[in-house]
């Protein structure tokens, strides 16, 4: 693909999510469901940093996601009314976390690593599970709202405007978007996918490839705490779930139904998942069936996820 | 307070004995095909449910039978189907599409069966405790801790005695050669597939007994076998017997002292492993990493 086109389609993405909120009640959306999109498609970006330029497969992610989920939560409730410090408190968790369970598997490869990240990922679902007392436990953390923030002389109220919100999140969006991009362009990302391609051929060059490996899962677990903390503001809520080992299957689907190999794919695959979702629980209980369909059929039969089976069009 | 320890050690053992049943299916599967079978909480509920419906018919023996045989059956057409297709490329993908598979097992179960619990009847004769003074000693306990203990003592003499098992385990070492050699490895994935369903189903018909049918039996008992796999060492069996039984009893005694880190102790244990023994306890080096 040349690279003039793939701008356009880069520009127009972006006039699509700057004006998402004034048509999509027209098309029978409403605007929470497009922050959902944005906060998704955000956590499903920084999964594939690790997944897409490493190779490395996480299936733990909800943990940190949903830790930022209950940093903002639980700031808000218990330490201060500032919706700004929540989210860094939320951010702050779910980095330090990723720090010191990261240091623990970055040996592990392949199938060993996913599983351990599985595994990793429980401890804090049982945790938001039991206790009861700070956490709510299964009933999830209630009692606190998302308050307007204040920038200077600039108020941004989220609290009384879905749209302001949906603003807000976006930001947070385009903020990491861009660095994950200045990341992946640097050295640093040039010696991820080195590592990717031959690990051991990187090692021989005297790359430090557990360091390397490491420092990806920090940020990219840094990223998905951000879209946590943003999908707890988003509801006025949190609850076990948001941590739980099904919430990291569905930012792997998400990355797989975009195209893990391509920087934007994930965005792609969490609306259709967001939106799909969205639409499938509302018309049938068993809306469970229709996910585990859609992953069986995704593994089965795009494997390369749309963005792949786009570009595999345009090169024949 | 020595008998209330005696208690959730015994308890621990017995669900530490469940664990350990249902991670070796998932290291069977894990160390021959490379899948992580998410789906095998999944198939374990369907053999609980299977033996409750065909009970009326065969009885529960006939059930404790037939059930576990049942879904086996149905992990060879599954594996025949789906995971085939996927050996050779990346683990992502079998472990997404079992992970899809959990989620329509589980589903399918609330749809046939009904989301609220159904109790599973037992043999009175099972259920009267052995002793006064240890009254959680019931027969039913007993007999699920010699029951596991026989298909666990089956399933070893199976892999060492027999030429399946013969073949298994040279599969597990080195597929390619055991290829070369003329055995048919597709028929030995799909047999090795079936048994680690079969005592996942068999797990089913045995936790339906204690714990009744939900839905949701085989998800909450498919965390703690991975935690089990990890801490007794990725490619070993005996270390995933092992790994099971300890986190049991681990999780049984905090039951006693501080009820509400039950679970995350077997978190916190396996995280103590990875430290001190990253291979797990009698994992080998340089396997599977």
């Amino acid at each position: 693909m040349s690279q003039l086109p793939q701008r356009a389609a880069v520009a127009l993405l972006w006039v699509v999510l700057l004006t998402m909120p004034l048509w999509i009640n027209a098309i029978g959306g409403y605007t929470e469901l497009a922050s959902r999109v944005v906060v998704m498609g955000l956590a499903a970006m920084a999964l594939n940093f690790l997944l897409g330029y490493t190779g490395t497969l996480s299936f733990g992610h909800a943990a940190y996601f949903g830790l930022g989920a209950y940093g903002v939560g639980m700031t808000l409730k218990y330490l201060a009314p500032s919706t700004a410090l929540g989210m860094l408190v939320g951010v702050a968790v779910g980095t330090l976390a990723a720090a010191l369970i990261g240091a623990l598997i970055v040996r592990r490869r392949g199938v060993y690593f996913a599983m351990v990240t599985i595994a990793f990922g429980q401890v804090f679902y049982f945790i938001a599970f039991r206790w009861n007392k700070v956490t709510g436990g299964d009933d999830g953390l209630t009692g606190w709202r998302r308050l307007p923030l204040d920038l200077g002389p600039l108020r941004l109220d989220i609290q009384a405007s879905d749209a302001a919100f949906y603003y807000l999140a976006l930001a947070c969006f385009a903020v990491s978007v861009a660095a994950m991009a200045l990341l992946l362009r640097s050295p640093f990302g040039r010696t991820l996918v080195a590592i990717r391609e031959n690990e051991r051929r990187a090692r021989f060059l005297g790359i430090a490839v557990e360091r390397h490996l490491w420092l990806s899962f920090v940020i990219s677990c840094a990223f998905v705490s951000l879209a946590g903390t943003l999908y707890a503001l988003l509801n006025n809520f949190t609850d076990p779930r948001a941590l739980r080992w099904d919430m990291s299957g569905n930012f792997v689907i998400m990355t797989v139904l975009g195209g893990m190999r391509s920087f934007w794919g994930p965005l792609l695959g969490a609306a259709v998942f967001v939106v799909l979702q969205d639409y499938v629980s509302s018309h049938t209980e068993n809306w469970m069936s229709v996910v585990g369909l859609i992953f069986v059929l995704v593994v089965l039969f795009f494997p390369r996820g749309l963005l792949g089976l786009l570009r595999r069009r345009s090169t024949t | 307070m020595l008998q209330l320890i005696l208690f959730n050690v015994f308890n621990g053992l017995i669900v530490g004995a469940f664990y350990a049943l249902m991670a070796l299916g998932l290291s069977l599967i894990l160390n021959l095909s490379g899948v992580i079978n998410f789906a095998h909480g999944g198939f374990l509920a369907l053999g609980a449910y299977l033996a409750y419906s065909l009970m009326p018919f065969v009885g529960f023996w006939g059930a404790l039978l037939l059930a576990p045989l049942a879904t086996a059956a149905l992990g060879l057409v599954v594996e025949r189907l789906l995971i085939r297709p996927l050996y050779g490329r990346d683990p992502l993908y079998s472990l997404l599409l079992t992970f899809g598979l959990a989620y329509i097992l589980e589903d399918a179960a609330r749809f046939i069966w009904g989301a609220q619990s159904l109790p599973y009847p037992i043999p009175s004769w099972l259920t009267r405790p052995l002793s006064t003074q240890f009254f959680f000693l019931t027969g039913y306990r007993l007999f699920m801790v010699v029951l596991v203990a026989l298909a666990v003592g089956a399933l070893f003499f199976i892999l060492s005695r027999t030429r399946l098992g013969m073949r298994i385990r040279a599969g597990t070492l080195d597929l390619e050669t055991v290829s070369a050699l003329g055995v048919n490895v597709r028929v030995l994935r799909n047999l090795n597939f079936g048994l680690g369903i079969y005592l996942a189903g068999l797990a089913g018909v045995l936790a339906a007994g204690m714990l009744g049918l939900q839905p949701t039996i085989g998800t909450s008992l498919i965390m703690p076998s991975f935690v089990a796999i990890i801490v007794g060492g990725l490619g070993s069996l005996p270390g995933t017997l092992l790994g099971g039984l300890l986190i049991g009893v681990a999780s049984g005694l905090t039951t006693v002292f501080f009820p509400s880190a039950s679970e995350a102790v077997i978190f916190a244990m396996m995280g103590l492993v990875l430290l001190v023994r990253p291979r797990g306890l009698l994992g080998e080096e340089g396997r599977l990493q």
